[in-house]
């Protein structure tokens, strides 16, 4: 067929020759960062770059990023309710916003935009609530109604017949979406050029302590000795928490993903409706990336139930009756952990030198930047930065709790 | 020019079904692939690649094929399928792609459905190996289902052009599908490719039930189905798929799996070009070399990568005047677009034609979804299965086996042992067959890639990437398989890497100079085959999306003009608007109505949980904060019900019905949540406890009459019963008749009204309504909806659970201590009563706000500030608005608000942002009307 001036694929970004070294273990770090996803590739690069911490490890039981950095569905964006929230959220947004620049790496952070659609009068409460709340906190969101949103992305149906009309959407324009691996990656690479070891398959197995400080982990490839550890490992935090006799109040389920295959741009920015249960935005090289809702169920376990796609299929297509010969390409499965008030716990923890980030349940990818930079702040000064400062594990026995459940029942 | 054979395959030549490709006509039979036909037309370009703009032509006959992406655009538009998997039909209008499809914008006509099916042994694959376990597990009694993708069963035999037990293979299938057929509990299903395997038997497939009649496809049939198979036990029967060799300028079209090319020969009787070389590291080619001779396509020359051809199949060739090189790989091949000459070494051949065969990859895909551990072949090159899983057993090709008699072998092994299994013991044994194959050595060599030119070497040719692609990957400092799929891209496409991944890995393998059989394959996700999402959805559209429910009086609702509002899967009446009147005037004359004289609404979607059993009482009295079991039987009680967290979840009111037994109403948005979370506490932590629940919303209609005139009507309605507030008082309930039938009458109120609430069995809620519609007419009385019940319950501070609150407010912000008990030693939520948070004096607190422009609409949802003048943000909010009416009781706005340290700010004056400006609003209690009480009793 006619080739194209422009092949569709080939405005794609290539990855840079080098990324990292693979080396061993030394016996001792500064500091021992446990889990290799975003969270702990981006603390360890804080750590380096911004405290000049450099004899830093991350450690990876599998390949860097390969848990839920690599399953997410990439979406970025500040619009959360509660001040908690959009402060450590919209810090992480506007660390988004010159990432690309400070990593050296084509990240292909796209600010497209993102639509919350409401379905309900409650809904619209609830979305009028949220972006009033986001306007006093300085970010940037507005209430659009049917119209509106059909002007934003006019593949949506707003149709007043369908089972559960579009009433309205609030709108952010400086959400987005990036490329999860490059943005792994770029946070890899750099952390490394600065110093940080990474070492992969290599599995946490033990954590001493000695007069209630953390000393050493102990892993599949030998003890390494540590002055400060970061548990950046999502639900298998409260694995690794456990070994220091801490209970983390986590529940891990398993949430599903897929993708199309490759389509001309119908898409042109990111919709999320919790009521219907769709998020999809299209990728740049033009394959519709979709959530899936929850699994109910409890477990480690990297796969969903099927029906949950089925029932993704059909809300998807109730919002987007074009997609309906679009085809499924690929499906997978992520585990979110999600703490009881449905927000992280980043902080300190009763052993000295431990340091706790998990429980970003649906919400992990879009805050990689800002937690990074927070976290590391938190182990270099051992003492929590003001964005995370909300996000300690005692809220749950004091009762200061973050309540994003409402603001995000499926959440993402 | 035709490369169609005069005979042969399994087509219907004296059909002409007329089609275009590219904006050009031609023809072809019924029996073709799209592929196929084009290829019997000379057409081999059929697209371009999606990053470099290179032409792309068809590799494989079948699924597995890399390249030949195809748009159809008529009968209706569908992007990104295979021309290999499109079965023609006359009119089929389609053209090639640069990778990317293209989405209709009109609606999709068809029609998918699903289907649900429950068998015994599930074979996948209707090959020699899948066909002899079909039947095996069949004679013996089993539930057997047998699918296959192909439009017939056959396999690999399909392919080929062999005789089995000394007669046509096709005629020893044609037995074992009429065995099967006529086979009670037999289902045999063509056209559909299982995509997904999950635990405890569960398998997915696709059936492509009407694509291929295209235009002629009846309207009322389904055009997919999705099948949900729940098995006991699986043969994976999936045959295997043939792996190109990566070398110099290996993406020309007229470059095609030596395999592929026979099957085309053999199925569709058509030739792939005039001159062909074949290049090839195992014995299979030599067939598909022999048969295209015999055909009459000169084969110009067999390069054997083994340092020593087959001495028999070499025979053959020689005595065919085809001359066969061992030792030799291709080094690079030319050509506009479709390939004109192939370089072996230093000799350049010219051909139309380059077949490939680089050996087999079993299809392990389904194997390894259902977790099946995968081990490395180091003889054929490939995964396979690595262990028998108690359920799943992989048989014939998908093995690694070549040999068809030992491939049935495995067939009747895997399905007599998957039949023993299930409880079946066994049948009348299936004789196994006798090839004259010639080519089913498994003696090839493994050969990843030819070195050459890395850069123009295709790993996957559907994503342009080559094998410098490979190695910039593994210097760049990648390890693992699964960075690499990721930086290079290989394996992501449409082909999920079918013939890519393995030499992928390979070439990783070679490059980090690690064996292969340490190396993790890359995980095997489902689907197998791409599934369009409408299948997916299936019938699960429109209306069916989710179930609309609605009340026994809805028909009512509908005639007399309501506006509904969709509270969960209810279908509520909003308002009931009068010609001319908008939301607000309907709901202030609702409003007025009631308060002034009589109204009613439909409650019936009030969730209504029956709790049965000895220790029902102290059962409530663990959900909710106060006491239930000093409720006595005939009266009623409001209650408040927390999460752990203390943070109020639903409330509601309980009756007590008997000594044992309690009905208890819950918001409508939260029923079936309310039961779910009744179970989880008596399945887990409280199973001692004799309590039974079940949801009773749906038997009963329910109608609040409410005003000061709702007395006067029910006692017309319901002679028997004693209305005075001396015989029935509040908080008390009733069985008696109303409007002639038997009812339950609840003297309640969510207004602050004289009200009641009749319960009838819902068959008889319509005929009430119009009992007391009719009943109330001289005083007017008036139905009111969802808006109008807000208002009413908002003048007197009642809040909504899930508008007033949202998980972050306890009863005692809510001003509801009194609903809290301080006797009870426990319930749920007690604990974090007593937590430093819950104590604080700067809680968000419920209050009611004024406007001090009585006329101004506050928006819910609008944000609550202190000052009269914005700062910079962030800026420090102290609650929202919740509710917001005109109210006709009051006779000016009001508004209910979450506020903060609110209780101690009764009299302050807020703003409230509104567009540009901050209204100021006066904080008052949250009772605005008829604080004394003095209307609950009329």
């Amino acid at each position: 067929m006619t080739s194209p001036a422009q092949p569709p694929g080939a405005h794609l970004p290539e990855h840079p020759d080098f990324l990292w070294d693979n080396p061993e273990p030394k016996a001792s770090y500064d500091v021992v960062v446990v889990g290799g996803g975003g969270h702990g590739l981006a603390t360890a690069y804080y750590l380096a770059k911004v405290h000049g911490i450099t004899n830093v490890a991350v450690l990876e039981k599998g390949w860097l990023a390969g848990g839920n950095m690599a399953r997410n569905t990439t979406i970025i964006r500040s619009n959360y309710l509660w001040d908690e929230s959009s402060g450590i959220y919209e810090h992480s947004l506007k660390l988004w916003e010159g990432l690309e620049e400070d990593l050296g790496y084509p990240i292909l952070f796209d600010q497209r935009g993102v639509l919350n659609l409401a379905h309900s009068l409650q809904d619209v409460r609830d979305s009028v609530r949220r972006v009033n709340a986001n306007r006093l906190n300085g970010i940037d969101a507005e209430w659009v109604d049917p119209a509106g949103v059909k002007e934003i992305c006019p593949i949506v149906n707003i149709s007043p017949d369908v089972r559960y009309p579009v009433l309205g959407a609030t709108y952010q324009p400086r959400a987005g979406i990036a490329k999860h691996d490059y943005v792994a990656w770029g946070y890899a690479r750099a952390a490394h050029a600065m110093g940080v070891d990474l070492i992969q398959n290599c599995e946490v197995t033990g954590l001493e302590t000695s007069g209630g400080r953390i000393t050493a982990v102990q892993t599949s490839r030998g003890r390494i000795a540590a002055g400060k550890v970061a548990l950046c490992a999502a639900g298998h935090s409260s694995v690794l928490a456990k070994m220091a006799g801490i209970r983390l109040p986590l529940a891990s389920h398993p949430l599903q993903a897929l993708v199309s295959e490759l389509l001309e741009p119908v898409h042109p920015t990111v919709v999320m409706s919790n009521a219907v249960h769709v998020y999809v935005s299209q990728a740049h090289k033009g394959e519709l990336v979709m959530g899936a809702g929850i699994d109910s169920y409890n477990g480690y376990g990297q796969r969903g139930s099927f029906h949950i796609i089925e029932q993704q299929m059909s809300a998807a297509l109730e919002l987007f009756p074009v997609f309906a010969r679009a085809h499924l390409l690929r499906t997978w499965a992520g585990i979110v952990d999600v703490s009881p008030d449905a927000s992280p716990i980043v902080g300190l923890t009763p052993v000295g030198g431990l340091y706790l980030n998990c429980g970003w349940g649906t919400g992990g990818f879009k805050a990689t930047p800002g937690v990074g930079d927070c976290f590391a702040h938190t182990i270099a000064h051992d003492k929590p930065h003001p964005f995370n400062e909300p996000f300690t594990l005692e809220r749950f026995t004091t009762g200061a709790l973050v309540d994003e459940h409402g603001a995000a029942a499926v959440a993402h | 020019m035709t490369f169609r054979k005069p005979t042969g395959g399994e087509i219907d030549r004296h059909t002409l079904l007329r089609f275009t490709f590219n904006g050009v006509e031609y023809t072809g039979h019924p029996g073709d692939t799209l592929a196929s036909a084009l290829l019997a037309n000379g057409v081999h370009e059929i697209g371009s690649s999606v990053k470099l703009g290179r032409p792309r032509g068809i590799v494989a006959a079948g699924s597995e094929d890399p390249t030949s992406l195809v748009q159809i655009e008529a009968p209706f538009p569908e992007p990104m399928l295979l021309a290999t998997t499109v079965e023609l039909y006359d009119g089929l209008v389609a053209r090639g792609l640069a990778g990317q499809g293209r989405l209709a914008p009109e609606p999709d006509p068809a029609r998918y459905d699903a289907k649900h099916e429950h068998c015994d042994v599930l074979v996948v694959g209707a090959g020699p190996a899948g066909l002899v376990a079909a039947l095996t597990a069949a004679r013996s009694g089993a539930r057997v289902v047998l699918l296959d993708e192909q439009n017939q069963a056959g396999g690999a035999l399909l392919g080929v052009d062999e005789y089995l037990d000394d007669r046509p293979s096709a005629e020893w299938v044609g037995d074992i599908v009429a065995e099967l057929r006529t086979t009670p509990g037999v289902l045999v299903l063509e056209r559909t490719t299982a995509f997904g395997m999950y635990q405890d038997g569960f398998v997915l497939a696709l059936q492509k039930r009407t694509d291929h009649l295209g235009f002629a496809a009846p309207a009322g049939v389904a055009r997919q189905r999705v099948w949900r198979i729940r098995t006991k036990q699986t043969v994976l029967a999936t045959g295997a798929h043939e792996r190109p060799v990566v070398f110099a300028d290996n993406d020309r079209p007229g470059i095609m799996l030596a395999s592929s090319a026979r099957t085309f020969l053999h199925r569709y009787g058509v030739l792939p070009g005039s001159r062909a070389v074949v290049f090839t590291t195992n014995d299979s080619a030599y067939c598909a070399a022999i048969d295209l001779a015999e055909s009459g396509v000169d084969i110009a020359l067999i390069a054997d990568a083994r340092p020593d051809a087959p001495a028999r199949l070499a025979t053959e060739c020689a005595a065919r005047g085809i001359e066969v090189r061992a030792g030799q790989v291709v080094t690079g091949t030319e050509g506009p677009g479709r390939v004109t000459a192939v370089s072996i070494g230093d000799t350049r051949i010219e051909c139309d034609t380059l077949l490939v065969s680089g050996g087999w990859n079993p299809v392990v895909s389904l194997f390894s979804q259902a977790r099946g551990k995968l081990r490395y072949d180091t003889e054929l090159g490939a995964f396979v299965p690595g262990e028998e899983l108690d359920t799943v057993r992989a048989a014939g090709s998908a093995t690694g086996e070549l040999d068809l008699n030992a491939c049935a072998r495995q067939g009747r092994e895997a399905g007599s042992a998957a039949a023993a299994a299930a409880g079946f013991t066994p049948g009348g044994q299936v004789p196994l067959p006798v090839s004259d194959s010639r080519c089913t050595s498994r003696s090839g060599l493994v050969v990843w890639r030819v070195p050459g030119a890395d850069d123009a070497s295709f790993v996957d040719l559907q994503r342009d990437s080559t094998v410098a692609d490979v190695l910039r990957a593994t210097g760049a400092g990648l390890r693992s398989l699964e960075h690499i799929k990721r930086y290079t891209t290989i394996g992501t496409a449409h082909d999920q890497g079918k013939t890519s991944g393995m030499i992928a890995a390979g070439i990783v393998a070679e490059a980090l100079g690690v064996e292969l059989a340490e190396q993790r394959p890359t995980t095997f996700r489902p689907p197998y085959t791409s599934v369009s999402f409408a299948a997916l959805a299936g019938r699960d559209r429109g209306e069916l999306h989710d179930p609309v429910r609605v009340t026994a009086i809805h028909p009512w609702h509908v005639a007399n003009g309501a506006l509904f509002e969709d509270v969960g899967q209810w279908k509520r009446p909003w308002y009931y608007p009068k010609p001319g009147e908008d939301l607000h005037t309907a709901v202030l004359r609702e409003c007025r109505a009631t308060r002034e004289s009589v109204g009613m609404m439909d409650g019936s979607t009030l969730g209504k949980i029956d709790v049965q059993g000895r220790d029902a009482g102290r059962f409530l009295d663990m959900l909710y904060t106060n006491m239930m079991s000093t409720l006595k039987v005939g009266r009623i009680r409001y209650g408040v019900m927390c999460g752990v967290d203390g943070m109020v979840i639903d409330d509601g009111t309980v009756i007590r019905v008997g000594e044992e037994r309690y009905l208890v109403t819950t918001t409508t948005g939260n029923a079936a949540k309310i039961l779910d979370w009744m179970e989880e506490w008596l399945q887990t932590e409280w199973p001692h406890l004799d309590v039974h629940c079940a949801s009773v919303t749906e038997h009963w209609a329910t109608i609040p009459l409410v005003g000061p005139r709702s007395r006067d009507v029910l006692a017309a309605v319901a002679p028997d019963l004693d209305v005075s507030n001396e015989a029935f008082e509040f908080m008390t309930w009733h069985d008696t008749h109303v409007a002639g039938v038997p009812a339950r009458v609840c003297r309640i109120s969510f207004s602050g009204e004289l009200a009641y609430e009749i319960n009838v069995t819902a068959w008889y809620g319509l005929a009430v309504w119009e009992a007391l519609m009719a009943a109330g007419e001289k005083y007017g009385i008036t139905p009111y909806g969802t808006e109008t019940m807000h208002v009413l319950r908002a003048e007197k501070g009642y809040p909504i659970i899930g508008q007033e609150t949202d998980a972050t407010v306890t009863p005692q912000d809510l001003g509801m201590s009194w609903a809290v008990s301080k006797k009870k030693p426990d319930f749920i939520g007690k604990r974090s009563f007593a937590r430093v948070e819950n104590n604080r004096t700067d809680r968000k607190q419920l209050v009611g706000l004024l406007p001090v422009d009585p006329t101004v609409l506050l928006p819910e949802g609008s944000q609550i500030v202190e000052t009269d003048r914005l700062p910079e943000p962030p800026v420090r909010m102290l609650g929202h608005v919740t509710s917001s009416y005109p109210s006709a009781a009051l006779g000016r706005t009001f508004a209910l608000a979450l506020v903060r340290s609110g209780h101690e700010r009764i009299g302050e004056t807020l703003y409230v942002p509104y567009e540009d400006s901050l209204v100021p609003v006066t904080v008052t209690d949250s009772v605005l009307y008829d604080k004394e009480g003095a209307r609950r009793d009329g």
